[in-house]
């Protein structure tokens, strides 16, 4: 990873600079506090002449935040108060001492990491996409500039032809970052090729997959490395209008996309004439309103016409027939900034990372019941394994691993047996899962894959836009089979049932939300039927989730009877003298756990 | 609100396109879709107000009453799910008095739930007007819901 940080002020030379993480996740932790606090520390102190400090994108290790880097040591800060500040001045700026209490100590260690690069959530990673996080402000053009930024759109319009552009792009074996992996550079050459003078370019920051942050978290931290790939891109297809099409949840990222098109037009990269090389291009900002289905891209055009946001049958595809009937590409966020990238590097490097079939690299968004929660970028072809053990430092609390859970809703589960699979888009489709947009979601042995299978469809069902009739009918219908199953009325039939729905589903959907919505219940089936089975023949539930199969018990040898669960109780219902074990009433339990929650000796039981 | 209506749709053309961001900023405006917004809407777009609310009711995000001071979203994407999302739920839903959907009657709080807010390192989390609350617990809840007392209880 470089080491080296941007300077906006080319001629002024900091002694050393502090990098505050501002994404999403840190400014939650209250990172714009510290980063105030010590900006007024450091004038106090008469230091802001020597030393700066910049505010970044998401460092992607959102568990340990708030986060600072320390250039140009490269010391890694994790867990900031305010508090800390004082310290951290006196003992690293004066004295030149790094500050051990506020570094990071591995989930399995005692002794502390102070380097970044040589923390294990980092050490594995390959940033390319991701190459300036945490290294430039996203909010500053002259930044993103420093490092490279908009070289490759310049090496693109001035010496070039569009048809070159689109060779280097499919050379490079780039695909489809937001689900389909379908690969970029021939969509790209069919978008040039259809007949029509309003060619238009549209970038899918919908990110709809609940679970997942990548564009969010490539928006906050970069937004240029994304609007000179649609320039590129606008280049090769011979497009003059893009849109980004952003999810409302997102109001940094907003800010940060508004903020980095206004500067972009400043400095001529976006407009009239574009570096005088007679290319024009602009781009429109369009907030998404909540609804899962506007990230499949026919629904996705509907919502920007101000049509009711159906998907609807293709062929035509966009690249024939989109936005106001005019051939349209659309790609993900990753997708495009993965761009610039190929076009300064070269295709032939570009292809030298990943599998045969899967080039580059990925983010995911490792999340759930894993300890280093975050983002992470690394090589196609990379295990699961390596993934959550040695990036993600595997599961909390000395439990146990049961799966990981790729491709968000319309994916699958894999269980420990697979764990050394390595990634591309055909070996996970092989175990019945899919790449997806790059969610990966941790499971423990307190997840129960029956209810999360009824999770998903839960939320299938309601996102579902109701056109077609076996996508609306038989999710609902699988749903309801789940939600017995779970609430201990499933019978021994229901398992083929639901094999039967699921394939109804898939066969008769227009889009792809029907036609993979069964995927979470066939994978789960296909590797935790055990499970389904415990809830079905055995009426337990084995992760002890589901609230008609358990019961709370309270273990006498454990118990001291220091009362905080009965004071916790919200029903008041657990009973017993102080000092002395407890009992709950299991009749009147409504088993919400905040018993177990509140227990310090784990005494509370769920069978 | 008439003034403040036209106001809005003045920046517009009348175009199809433009319903969604319209309907955007008028709830951004007053929180809600006004009946008489939504009527207005339509004239203005020169479109049956059933389409405006076609489209309107097809987004979880529009809404067509008044909500609270506090607009508290309770997420329910799959890594706050797997660590307890449905419990952070009931929590809210206990400390506020309200149901999901639901404003209390003082118009201090409403709760709604959202399928990801894209904190999903730090999950649990809610999001309270905007801003992000991470790692949710009971405790933490009762702090940032400013109900203190009421977990004493
Ligand atoms: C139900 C559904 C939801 C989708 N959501 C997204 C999304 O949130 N973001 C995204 O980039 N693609 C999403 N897609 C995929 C898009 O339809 C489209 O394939 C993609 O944006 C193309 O870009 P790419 O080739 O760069 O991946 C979704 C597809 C379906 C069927
Ligand atoms: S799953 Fe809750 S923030 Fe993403």
């Amino acid at each position: 990873m470089a080491e080296t940080t941007a300077s906006s002020d080319a001629s002024k030379t900091y002694r050393a600079e502090l990098l505050i993480c501002a994404g999403t996740g840190c400014v939650s932790n209250r990172s714009f506090k510290i980063r105030d606090a010590l900006e007024a520390e450091i004038r106090q102190r008469g230091l802001d002449d020597e030393v700066r400090v910049v505010t970044t994108g998401c460092q992607g290790f959102c568990a340990q935040g708030p986060i600072m880097i320390f250039q140009p040591d490269g010391i890694f800060y994790q867990m900031l108060t305010e508090e800390d500040v004082p310290l951290l001045v006196e003992e690293h700026l004066i004295k030149g001492r790094p500050v051990e209490k506020l570094m990071y100590v591995p989930p399995e260690g005692d002794e502390v990491v102070p380097k970044l690069s040589d923390i294990d959530f980092f050490r594995k990673q390959r940033l390319v996409v991701l190459r300036n996080r945490g290294l430039i402000d996203p909010e500053k053009i002259d930044e993103y500039i420093a490092r490279d930024g908009y070289r490759a759109l310049a090496k693109v319009l001035t010496g070039m032809t569009s048809e070159e552009v689109i060779e280097v792009v499919k050379a490079s074996g780039l695909r489809g970052r937001g689900g389909a992996g379908f690969p970029t550079g021939i969509k790209w050459g069919l978008t040039r090729q259809a007949e029509g003078n309003g060619k238009c370019i549209i970038c899918n920051a919908d990110e709809g997959d609940p679970g997942a942050f990548m564009d969010r978290s490539i928006i906050e931290s970069d937004p240029h490395a994304v609007l000179e790939g649609m320039a590129i891109g606008a280049y090769a297809i011979g497009a003059k209008n893009g849109y980004v099409y952003i999810r409302e949840e997102y109001p940094l990222a907003m800010q940060r996309l508004h903020i980095a098109i206004d500067q972009a037009r400043e400095y001529g990269l976006l407009g009239e004439d574009i570096l005088g090389s007679g290319f024009s291009f602009d781009l429109a900002v369009h907030r998404g309103a909540g609804a899962f289905v506007c990230g499949e891209e026919t629904s996705l055009i509907a919502s920007l016409e101000g049509r009711t946001p159906e998907p609807r049958i293709r062929p035509p595809f966009p690249a024939q027939s989109g936005l106001w009937g005019q051939p349209t590409n659309i790609n993900n966020v990753e997708t495009w900034a993965n761009v610039p990238v190929i076009i300064s590097r070269g295709a032939e490097w570009y292809a030298s990372l990943g599998t045969d079939t899967s080039k580059g690299t990925k983010v995911f968004s490792v999340v759930g019941k894993v300890n280093n929660t975050g983002l992470v970028e690394v090589p196609m072809g990379i295990t699961m394994r390596e993934i959550v053990f040695d990036i993600g430092g595997g599961i909390p609390d000395g439990k146990q691993f049961k799966a990981v859970q790729t491709g968000g809703p319309s994916g699958g589960c894999i269980p420990e047996s697979l764990l050394d699979l390595p990634i591309d888009y055909e070996r996970l489709m092989e175990v019945g899962s899919i790449m997806g947009s790059g969610g990966l979601i941790v499971m423990d042995e307190d997840t129960c894959m029956v209810d999360i299978a009824r999770y998903f469809l839960d939320f299938l069902r309601s996102e579902s836009c109701g056109k077609c009739t076996t996508c609306r009918e038989g999710i609902a219908a699988m749903h309801d089979i789940l939600a017995d199953i779970c609430a201990g009325q499933g019978e021994p039939e229901h398992i083929d049932l639901l094999g039967e729905l699921a394939e109804a589903v898939s066969d008769a959907s227009l889009c792809a939300l029907g036609g993979t919505a069964p995927n979470p219940v066939l994978s789960t089936l296909r590797h935790f039927r055990d499970e389904y089975e415990a809830h079905i023949r055995d009426k337990k539930c084995p992760a002890g989730v589901c609230r008609a199969l358990i019961t709370y018990r309270i273990d006498p040898d454990k118990c001291k009877g220091c009362l905080l669960c009965t004071k916790a109780c919200p029903e008041q219902i657990i009973r017993g003298e102080a000092k002395k074990p407890q009992t709950i009433d299991t009749e009147a339990c409504i088993k919400c756990g905040v018993c177990r929650e509140s227990c310090k000796f784990d005494a509370v039981l769920v069978e | 609100m008439e003034e403040r209506l036209s106001s809005i749709l003045s920046s517009y053309e009348g175009k199809r396109e433009e319903l969604i961001p319209i309907l955007q900023q008028i709830q951004g405006e007053f929180g809600y879709l006004p009946e008489q917004a939504m009527l207005e809407i339509a004239r203005f777009a020169r479109v049956p107000e059933s389409s405006v609310y076609a489209i309107a009711t097809f987004y979880t995000q529009f809404r067509f009453t008044p909500i609270g001071k506090k607009h508290v979203m309770v997420c329910r994407g799959t890594a706050c799910y797997v660590r307890g999302a449905s419990r952070v739920l009931e929590t809210v839903e206990e400390l506020l008095g309200i149901k999901e959907g639901e404003t209390t009657e003082d118009m201090e709080y409403s709760l709604e739930t959202v399928a990801c807010i894209g904190a999903c390192g730090l999950s649990p989390c809610i999001m309270i007007n905007k801003k992000v609350e991470a790692k949710m617990t009971r405790k933490r809840l009762t702090d940032v819901l400013g109900k203190g007392e009421a977990a004493e209880a």
